[in-house]
Formats: structure tokens, sequence, C-alpha cells
């Protein structure tokens, strides 16, 4: 359980990057009793008294949010818990994540999402639970939005089962309307899409491996865009990976529809000729894309097309993994990996300022899913700071992941920046 | 990477020199006075995938270079009760076997029991992926007709989507130089067919396609998976099946291909599969030989 420190912490030596409030500085920060109290230029506050946290050297951000995240409880234990996947959120800088509904059974009840957030769970950070839009996730019927939502639901969604019935998604973005609740849809016409297990491309057909085409998942985009510009809702694209899917939320938002997107690590680093001879690492869904995809992904990432940097973190066991690769589970961890690979690829290589990825990371999926007090340090609000060197060169070991799961493709990569010290309400709930 | 380098999975990750040693040595195998080169060896065949010829002339050739053999089929072992790929290899492995020959139904399966078994894997066919030991004996039979791979023009004819043999004599005849033409309907011959290698087109010709041509393959269609595409069965047959007629197209001493089993009628009228220009029983005859070679070879690199 997260609970308010009643004390004193102060940040001393970094510089603040907080795009909410347009600093970029050198500043003292001190947290109080849970909250952001105070902003000042370096030694001006006194550090008497008070814990310290020394970020010299370091950016001290607004704390980080995950739009989305598998914590696999209830019922899928082996693979993850709130416990072990909010230590690794934890430890990747996150402060808050949202946990997505495709658990067993389906998060779609009050009760389910009240068990989620039980402190019994032992979350190392905040959790906020993403409701199944339709019971069960079958698409034939939909949940209590309203109710759901006074459990502390953040938003609706089905993922992984997308909604594809027209009536279904417009009753679902109207509800969503009335209640000021977003809709978020896994983008994907399953119809068109039994059987693969990659992207359709020259690498599947020489793996012969069954593809899935870009236009699976933009023509669900683009269906979800029209229907929110009927019902003015928020309509917020999972996990973006193609080209025309880009370009019709960047349309969308030059048309004033309130369409949000959020882009995995993954999509804007890796593409569909990684996956090599079958490596089950880079099997994930949506698909790796084409070297054109992922160069629309990163202008989608330039020009603010895209609000979030989200993981889509998707933790399996070795023998859920290991296996013939159209039998494998889809996805991969990337709570840990997130920052790293932002600051390695946007920033360093792709020249993509601090601020941005912060903001990415930070403020802007506090505005998509509405957190008041999050992805900001304005005083008063959460005292929940991410402390990162984005500098400082490592080499990412799975085999220390806090997560349950070691499915990840980036073992044994080098990466430039890394998370010093994560605190939420003003407790430290990670120090490297 | 010491695993894979004992293992033959695909043609793609062989090369020119090693490709034509396979063949050298194929052209000395005889079945019937075979060398003892694996006297005393254990060779399992793990078959996930109904098979006549690949399955039996491996046995052949393997028995023929005096090694013993044991069948594993899905139906009949702990497969059957749900035991992982991985598992099922450590078990083979441990119980001593030299060789896993293995056909599953999954591409790229024998490309994952390669990456975590320590033996030899001879892929015997892949999903939809590769057929290593197809085109090296398929090579071999054209070698015995033709002089030189280099500027050749080999037409293959059918269902090149779902057909692993397509892929693997692509590859294959691709690093020799020869031209490779994939036939057939869009539905069975995506365009996208074509970035398989260098020198491969795609065409929805048949007759632009033969034309020339010094070795026509075809492959069989599984009538199946014409259901629910745009082309049906007669309209198939109309088009793309290999008739003496077409056959005047390529050139008079072009050559006359299938993997097998034929599906008569189909894909080849009886007087092209049946005609002087066929090479079909040759290349059976040629499979015990290759096989034999390739069994060899990953003995030898073996030890």
């Amino acid at each position: 359980m997260i609970s308010a420190k009643r004390s004193t912490l102060l940040i001393a030596g970094g510089r603040v990057i907080d795009p909410s409030s347009g600093v970029d500085r050198d500043m003292d920060v001190v947290l109080r009793d849970g909250l952001v109290a105070e902003l000042a230029a370096p030694g001006v506050l006194k550090a008497s008294a008070r814990e310290t946290v020394d970020a010299k050297g370091c950016i001290v951000a607004p704390g980080f949010i995950d739009l989305h995240v598998h914590l696999r409880e209830p019922g899928q234990s082996h693979k993850e818990t709130i416990a072990t996947g909010t230590a690794a959120a934890a430890a990747g800088g996150f402060t808050a994540v949202c946990a997505m509904p495709n658990t067993s059974p389906v998060n779609d009840s009050v009760e389910i999402t009240r068990w989620m957030q039980a402190p019994e769970r032992e979350a190392v950070v905040r959790l906020f639970p993403i409701a199944a839009a339709t019971v069960g996730s079958m698409g034939e019927k939909l949940t209590d939005f309203a109710a759901l939502q006074k459990a502390g639901a953040v938003a609706v969604s089905d993922d992984g089962k997308p909604i594809l019935d027209d009536t279904m998604m417009r009753d679902a973005l109207r509800t969503g309307t009335r209640l000021k609740l977003p809709v978020v849809q896994h983008a994907e016409d399953s119809r068109r899409t039994a059987g693969c297990s990659m992207n359709l491309g020259p690498t599947s057909f020489r793996l012969g491996l069954r593809g899935m085409p870009n236009a699976a998942e933009s023509d669900i985009v683009i269906r979800d865009i029209a229907l929110a510009r009927e019902t003015g809702a928020h309509i917020h694209v999972a996990h973006i990976s193609t080209t025309e899917a880009m370009e019709a939320v960047r349309q969308a938002k030059k048309a004033g529809i309130r369409a949000t997107a959020e882009i995995t690590p993954h999509h804007f680093t890796l593409i569909d000729e990684n996956v090599g001879d079958f490596d089950t690492h880079y099997k994930m869904n949506p698909p790796l894309r084409s070297a054109a995809d992922r160069e629309a992904m990163i202008a989608g990432i330039m020009d603010g097309t895209i609000d979030a940097i989200a993981t889509d973190h998707a933790p399996h066991a070795f023998h859920e993994k290991q296996v013939e690769f159209e039998c494998s589970s889809m996805g991969i961890i990337g709570l840990e990996t997130a920052l790293p690979i932002a600051i390695t690829v946007l920033h360093h290589h792709f020249k993509l300022p601090l601020w941005r990825i912060v903001e990415l990371l930070s403020c802007r999926p506090a505005r998509v899913f509405a957190l008041e007090g999050r992805g900001t340090l304005v005083p008063g609000a959460h005292g929940d700071v991410t402390i990162f060197d984005p500098q400082k060169k490592w080499t990412y070991d799975a085999s220390l992941s806090r997560s349950k799961s070691r499915n990840t493709p980036y073992d044994g990569w080098k990466f430039i920046g890394k998370i010093c010290a994560t605190i939420v309400s003003g407790n430290v709930v990670y120090a490297d | 990477m010491k695993e894979r380098a004992r293992s033959i999975l695909g043609t793609d990750q062989l090369t020119v020199p090693e490709i034509e040693s396979i063949l050298k040595l194929a052209r000395r195998m005889n079945p019937k006075s075979p060398p003892q080169l694996l006297r005393g060896k254990r060779i399992v065949l793990l078959f996930y995938e109904p098979s006549t010829r690949t399955r039996t002339s491996f046995e052949f050739a393997a028995k023929a270079l005096g090694a013993t053999t044991t069948l594993i089929t899905a139906t009949s072992s702990s497969i059957e009760k749900g035991e992982s790929l991985i598992d099922t290899g450590w078990t083979v492995t441990l119980l001593g076997a030299d060789v896993i020959v293995m056909r599953h139904p999954n591409s790229g399966a024998p490309y994952l029991l390669s990456r975590f078994v320590p033996v030899s894997i001879v892929n015997a066919g892949d999903g939809l992926h590769q057929h290593p030991s197809q085109a090296l004996l398929d090579a071999l039979t054209i070698t015995s007709h033709k002089k030189k791979h280099r500027g050749l023009r080999v037409v293959i004819v059918g269902d090149v989507f779902h057909s692993r043999v397509a892929r693997s004599n692509a590859l294959l005849l691709s690093k020799f130089g020869a031209q490779v033409i994939f036939c057939g309907p869009p539905d069975l011959v995506p365009d996208i067919a074509a970035t398989i290698a260098p020198g491969v087109i795609a065409c929805h010709d048949l007759e632009a396609a033969l034309h020339g041509a010094d070795v026509v393959m075809s492959l069989r269609i599984q009538k199946e998976r014409l259901s629910g595409k745009q082309i049906g069965l007669e309209d198939y047959i109309a088009k793309f099946q290999i008739t003496p007629q077409r056959m005047k197209l390529a050139k008079p001493d072009a050559i006359v291909m299938h993997p097998g089993p034929i599906v008569r009628g189909l894909e080849l009228a009886n007087e092209v599969a049946d005609g002087p220009q066929s090479r079909v029983h040759e290349q059976v005859a040629n499979g015990v030989k290759t096989r034999m070679a390739i069994l060899a070879t990953v003995m030898k690199r073996a030890r």
C-alpha cells in the first residue's frame, strides 16, 4: 500500500524537467506529506533534518505513467503478479501503470477492479485499472462503465479482442462521451489476421509464416476515428504500428477529433526483419512492422502525433515463449527498458530533446487518461518523481529483471540512460 | 552457434561450396553397395507430419550407411500427451540420438530445436518454410542434365505460397545464378514472393513464364487450398496445367520435375508427367543418394 508519508524529502542537485509547467533548469525539489511542496534554486532549501536524495548529474522529472501494461492478476500469476509487475515498473521509473483487463477472468466487474487495487496486492507504484468495455471482452454487451469508473477504472478497452462490430463500438464511444471515459482500442481486424504470427512482408514470406497486413490495423483505426467524430468521444489508439494508422490519427487531430495514440518502444526501435530465424522474442501483437513503418513511427513521435510511450509490458513464462513460432505467446516485457530505449534511440540517435521524452512518459499520458495531479511537479501535485541519468552507459541483463518473466529481445543490449530513483507519494520505491 | 554448424536447416544457410560438396558426395553414393560411413550411429526420424518419400528415403539412406533408425511420430509418442518440442528433443538426444531428422507442420520448428539441443538436426520439411533435402536432390537432378546452373531459366509453377519446396529451391538456385520464375495465380504466387532471393520473379501468365525455360518444376496443388480463393479448380487447370502444347514454349531440351505426390490430372497433364521430358522418377531415385550424402555430411561435421 502506498501511503503518504508524514515526512519531507529533499531532491537536491538535479536538473528539473517538467514540461507541464515549462520548467527546465537546475532546481531542488521538496516533497512533503506525499505531495510536491516547493521547488527552489539549488542550495536555497536547507537539507538539515530531512531525508535527501542526491540527484547530481541527473534529470528530475514528473513520475512516469505507463498507459498499457499486463500484470496478469487475477488468474495468470505464473507470468506476473501485481506485486512483481509494479516492482518492475518502479525499476523502470514508472510511478503509475494502467493495467489492461485481459486477466483471467477478464476484469469486467467492480469486484475485480477493486480487488486489483486492494492493499493486499502489494503494488509498489500506483495501479489504475482499465476495465473491459464488453462483458468478458466478448464484444456482445457493454459493461457498466459508470460503476467501473466509480470503482477506479480510468478507461475501458477490450485489449487483444478488438471491438469489430460498428454498433457495439458506437455504443461504447457514446457511453464513454457521457462519462468522459476514454475508450482504448487494440486496432486489429482479427478476421483478417487469423493464423498470422508476424507482419506481412518479405520476411514473413521467406519464413513461411502468415502475415498481418497493415490495413488490418489501419482500417479499424480509421473506422474508430469516424465513430469518434460522430459521437464526440475520446478514442485512444493502443500501440500504434502502421504508417496508415499514424496518418489517420494525425489527420484526426488536425480536424479536432479527440483521438490520442500511444507507441511502444519496440515499434519505434525494431522491425519485422529482426525476427531473424524465428526468434520468438520478436513476436508481438501488433507485430513488428517494416522499416518504412518504423520511420513513420519516428515521424509521428517527432511531430507530436504520438501522445505517449507505453510499454505493452506482456510477461510470459519460458514454456509459453520457447515453442514453435506460430504457437508462441505474443509480447515482451518492457517496463525496465522503456526509458533507456527512448533515450538511446530517440534522444541520442534521432535527437529528440530530453524534455520531449519526459513529456511522452509523464505529462501527456497523464492528460490522456485525465489523471489529476500526476505527470506534473507543480506544488500540490502528487509526490511522484522519476530521477534518471541520461548519460549513463550500461548493459541490460534480463536475468536481473524484477518481472517474473524474461521474455525480452533486449537481453545484453547496451543502453545510454538509466533510472536512478523512483519516488511514489514521497516514498523512494526504487533506488539504483 | 556450434550446434548450428552441424545441422542442415535451410538452403539459405548453405554456402555454394557446401552445396557442391554434398552434390559431389551424392553422385558417388550407391545405395546398393554403400560405404558404412555411419556404422553404429543412431538416427531418429522425428515426424510430426505424414510423409512417404521423404521419410522412406531418409530411412533407406541411413540404413544404407550402416546406421540404425527409429521413427517417432506425433500420434504414437509422448508428443500426443502434450510434451513440448524442446523436451522431446532433449529426450531423444539423451537416449543417444546422433542425428534428428525432423518433419514438422510449423515453420521454424527445427530452428527452435537446434538452438536448444546439442545434436545434429536435419530439416525434412518445416511448415511452409524449407525442405532443403528436396532442393538438394532437385539440384542433383538438374545438374545431371544441364551443364551449369548459371543462367538457367527455372520455372516453378503452382502453389508457391504454401510450398517449402519452392522456397528452398529458389534460395538454392539463386545462389548458383539461375533465374527463377514463380508462376501461378496471384493468390498462390503473391508478388512479394519475388523478394525471397536475387534473380527471382513472380509471374501470373504460364505461357510467358514457360518461354525459353530450361527446367519446369511443378508443385503440388492441395485442392482444399483453392477453396475460398478467386481461382477455382477448373480455372486453375485451364490456366496453369502443364500440357504438351505449353511445353513447346520451353526449350526443346527442357526437363520437367515434380516433388510429388502428383495429383493426377491437375498440375501436370499425364502426357507430360509420364513423357520423355519428365524426370520425376529420377528425382525419387536421387532422393536416397542425396539424403545419404546429407547424413554423411552432418556426421562428418559433428566429428
